[in-house]
């Protein structure tokens, strides 16, 4: 067994652990035994037809005196296999994973407890149901009554209460990973920056993380803090724009109306760094495209704590206020035991006490050395606790931004992207605000993208939502959705 | 006293052209707590004149019951508003005995909404009709509680001298206080606000009364909109009755139908603040409170009992 691989360096392909179809299953099943998850999982078709399954999984460290965790790839050669017995039934968190090979490969786990397609369903086809006299079906979407992205999801009710809902997606679905596939051309970083729109700066960060690895690329410590900034001011300006949504959805108008212009009060501070309200263009492979001058830095540093000031304010409305908690409280539950079986990541998960944050647990560039603080946490798993740990999060960001602000080191921008090196593959994670986005990326001999696999923290938290559904109202549903606040297109790529 | 055709004319004034004003008064106060400038307060207004000129797209799985659903409801509720007063003197019309004929005026609007709802064949209309009519269960009789405590007090007649008459009698104001604190709760449900109902969301599967008419448009539409504010002007003019007598402005009547217009839109400004200050209920929870309003008007009842000469 070769040794676990740190996160922010490249290997030779010919380093993945080649194992046996058994020797992988096992190894997986082990690792998730004790305290390891799957990054991700997928096939990748070689030019003899054969078919090569993949899977990056997050072990514990070996050594004690760190608290950061490893990544090990694993590769197994299935041949020219038509079927493999399915890993969802002990290891469940795989569950998507295996239906999308069933979907984009044909390649069938048998014994999953439910293939159905991830994005090419119809509305009207395959639903669960559940029957009975009281038994009524409520089916809402894909076109929604406000302006938000398609989806389609299927109540089965028994007056109000949900005993079931299933989600169905791929409204969305652009061919991202297809296009990503094609590159690194002049396109890859603005396909980046579109696979989630809300996390333009995650997954730009986790394009360059990649390239850099692959091409052995040293960016400057002056580029990896303004990216840490980047990262923290998306987060913070959706984290208040979801604070404000759920107060909004409950018809608590204080905190819904002041979060949706503080929001943009964080946004804006954003494009004070780089013009742009969604750090688009700011980050770029090697380095950064703007630098935070004196100036800059000063006044940005100004606008932060005016808004965070704004926001404190407007926040604690909510926890003070007795007809919102009773909302909040007890909402759509989602059980520590749930969300490590589904495995959650982001805030959701960290809500309902699986403290997973690739930050602390797979550190690269800023977040080697700077600090996080711990955060509040109400780890019951319902509204309240997503919505509290968003807030908690708020400050932790606040205190994180002050820290990189105060000590921006000096030095150049960006460095010149290598050519990347032939037959390597890389991982590269960054938190984003809902969670683990992974990007999976290797290069074939001609040093062009042999694969370029993409998980949206949104693709494993669709599940959460709708376990968090199961016994709730059916009009507590938009709040639970909220707290969620998914994305589609994430999902769908 | 004024002149019995001037009393008709400023009746039916107010009774077509104040609800409008109120809910635009409700959206400018809770624009103003939020920091916005909102819309126009004479906004409904000119909603209602744009869907009248528009047309109306109706689904082919409809039947008449859903085309009469809207007009049967605004006329139910322009019969029931001629019977309470609204500031210039007695209403309209009235008749011993007519409070039962008022009740069911508002039960056959809200009839008439349910079944064209449950005609679309829609879940989401099913699901908005079984909410309103769970909430109806406790608001109806919390009505008849206050018009019986009314009774009480002021013998038999029509809702006309039981408004007038009611109120002013000295041991009335512990028992309509009470009433007229169950009864504003009671509004509240039936004008579709918060805590029980959000006017302002697009959120389908939270809604109660906005789910039931999404599939009306053009004129139908303005019609339940028109008949959605005159409900709850209707029911504010006779909370305003329980707390601000009548009968003290017989005097000076024009004194008396100002105050009691202002009265109402006052009323929009509160129900202004407690839409800004409160969240929604949870949807199993709303008929609770609405319990405790039916509670307070059936003590308002036992005390008016207990406070007969």
């Amino acid at each position: 067994m070769s040794a676990p691989f740190t996160h922010g360096t490249a290997r030779e392909r010919h380093e993945v652990e080649a194992l046996t179809l058994g020797q992988f299953q096992t190894t997986v099943r082990a690792a998730v035994a004790v305290d390891g998850r799957v990054v991700d999982l997928w096939v990748t078709p070689r030019p003899d037809g054969a078919r090569t399954l993949f899977c990056v999984l997050s072990v514990p460290s070996e050594s004690t005196e760190t608290t950061t965790r490893a990544l090990r790839l694993l590769g197994t050669d299935l041949g020219t296999a038509t079927t493999f017995p399915a890993l969802t039934p002990t290891v469940p968190e795989v569950h998507l994973f295996e239906r999308e090979l069933a979907e984009d490969y044909a390649l069938v786990p048998e014994g999953h407890p439910r293939l159905r397609p991830v994005r090419r369903t119809l509305p009207s086809e395959g639903f669960y149901s559940v029957s009975g006299d009281a038994i009524h079906e409520v089916a809402v979407g894909p076109v929604h009554a406000g302006v938000i992205e398609p989806g389609h999801f299927r109540f089965q009710c028994a007056g109000e209460v949900v005993h079931h809902l299933e989600i169905a997606l791929g409204y969305q679905h652009r061919g991202a990973r297809a296009l990503l596939e094609a590159g690194p051309d002049a396109r890859t970083l603005h396909l980046a920056e579109t696979l989630a729109g809300d996390a333009s700066v995650a997954h730009a960060t986790a394009t360059c993380q990649a390239m850099e690895a692959l091409s052995g690329t040293i960016v400057p410590p002056r580029a990896l803090a303004i990216r840490a900034i980047a990262l923290e001011l998306e987060r913070l300006a959706n984290h208040v724009g979801d604070l404000g949504a759920l107060a909004n959805d409950v018809g608590f108008l204080p905190t819904a109306s002041f979060c949706g212009r503080i929001r943009g009060d964080w946004l804006n501070a954003t494009a004070l760094g780089c013009g742009n309200r969604f750090g688009r263009s700011w980050i770029v492979p090697g380095g950064v495209r703007f630098d935070l001058e004196p100036d800059r830095a000063r006044t940005l540093r100004a606008s932060i704590d005016q808004a965070y000031e704004d926001t404190a304010s407007a926040v604690n409305l909510l926890w003070d206020a007795p007809s919102v908690m009773s909302r909040f409280e007890d909402a759509g539950t989602v059980t520590l035991e749930q969300a490590r079986e589904v495995g959650l990541v982001g805030p959701a998960a960290r809500a309902s006490g699986l403290c997973r944050d690739v930050r602390r647990d797979h550190p690269a560039g800023a977040w080697l050395t700077v600090s996080l603080d711990a955060v509040e946490s109400v780890p019951t798993g319902d509204v309240y606790a997503r919505a509290f740990q968003r807030w908690s999060e708020v400050r932790q960001s606040v205190a994180v931004l002050r820290r990189l602000l105060d000590t921006l080191p000096d030095g150049p921008l960006r460095t010149p992207l290598l050519p990347l090196r032939p037959n390597a593959v890389t991982v590269a994670l960054v938190e984003g605000w809902r969670g683990e986005v992974a990007h999976t990326v290797a290069t074939n001999d001609a040093g062009r993208f042999r694969f370029y696999r993409v998980v949206d923290p949104s693709f494993r938290n669709w599940t959460g939502l709708a376990l968090a559904l199961r016994g709730q109202q059916l009009s507590d549903f938009p709040l639970c959705n909220k707290s969620f606040n998914l994305s589609y297109c994430g999902c769908d790529l | 006293m004024m002149p019995a055709t001037i009393r008709v004319l400023l009746h039916l004034v107010v009774l077509l052209a104040l609800p409008p004003l109120v809910m635009g008064v409700i959206n400018k106060t809770k624009a103003a707590l939020a920091g916005r400038r909102g819309p126009p307060v004479l906004q409904l207004y000119w909603d209602l004149a744009r869907l009248l000129q528009k047309g109306l797209v109706q689904s082919t799985t409809t039947t008449a019951l859903f085309r009469l659903g809207p007009l049967v409801t605004l006329g139910a509720t322009l019969l029931a508003g001629l019977f309470v007063p609204l500031g210039a003197g007695a209403a309209p019309l009235g008749f011993t005995g007519d409070l039962v004929l008022f009740a069911g005026l508002l039960a056959l609007g809200r009839l008439a909404t349910t079944l064209a709802a449950l005609d679309t064949g829609s879940a989401f209309e099913g699901m908005g009709v079984a909410r309103e009519l769970t909430f109806a269960v406790f608001a109806e009789p919390a009505v008849l509680f206050v018009f019986l405590a009314l009774t009480q007090l002021a013998g038999l007649g029509s809702l006309s001298t039981l408004l007038h008459d009611g109120p002013a009698q000295a041991l009335a104001v512990a028992p309509l206080l009470l009433c007229a604190v169950g009864l504003f709760v009671v509004l509240l449900a039936e004008g579709s606000r918060i805590p029980f109902d959000d006017p302002n969301t697009h959120l389908e599967l939270t809604m109660v009364h906005e789910v039931m008419v999404l599939d009306h448009s053009g004129p139908p539409l303005a019609a339940i909109l028109a008949g959605a504010a005159m409900k709850l002007t209707l029911l504010a003019s006779i909370v305003i009755a329980l707390v601000l007598p009548t009968a003290s402005f017989d005097a000076v009547p024009w004194v008396g139908f100002g105050a009691h217009v202002l009265a109402i839109l006052l009323m929009g400004v509160v129900i202004g603040l407690v839409e800004s200050t409160m969240a929604r209920l949870r949807m199993k929870h709303a008929p609770s409170l609405l319990v405790a309003a039916l509670l307070l008007c059936a003590f308002g009842f036992l005390l008016s009992v207990r406070a007969q000469p």
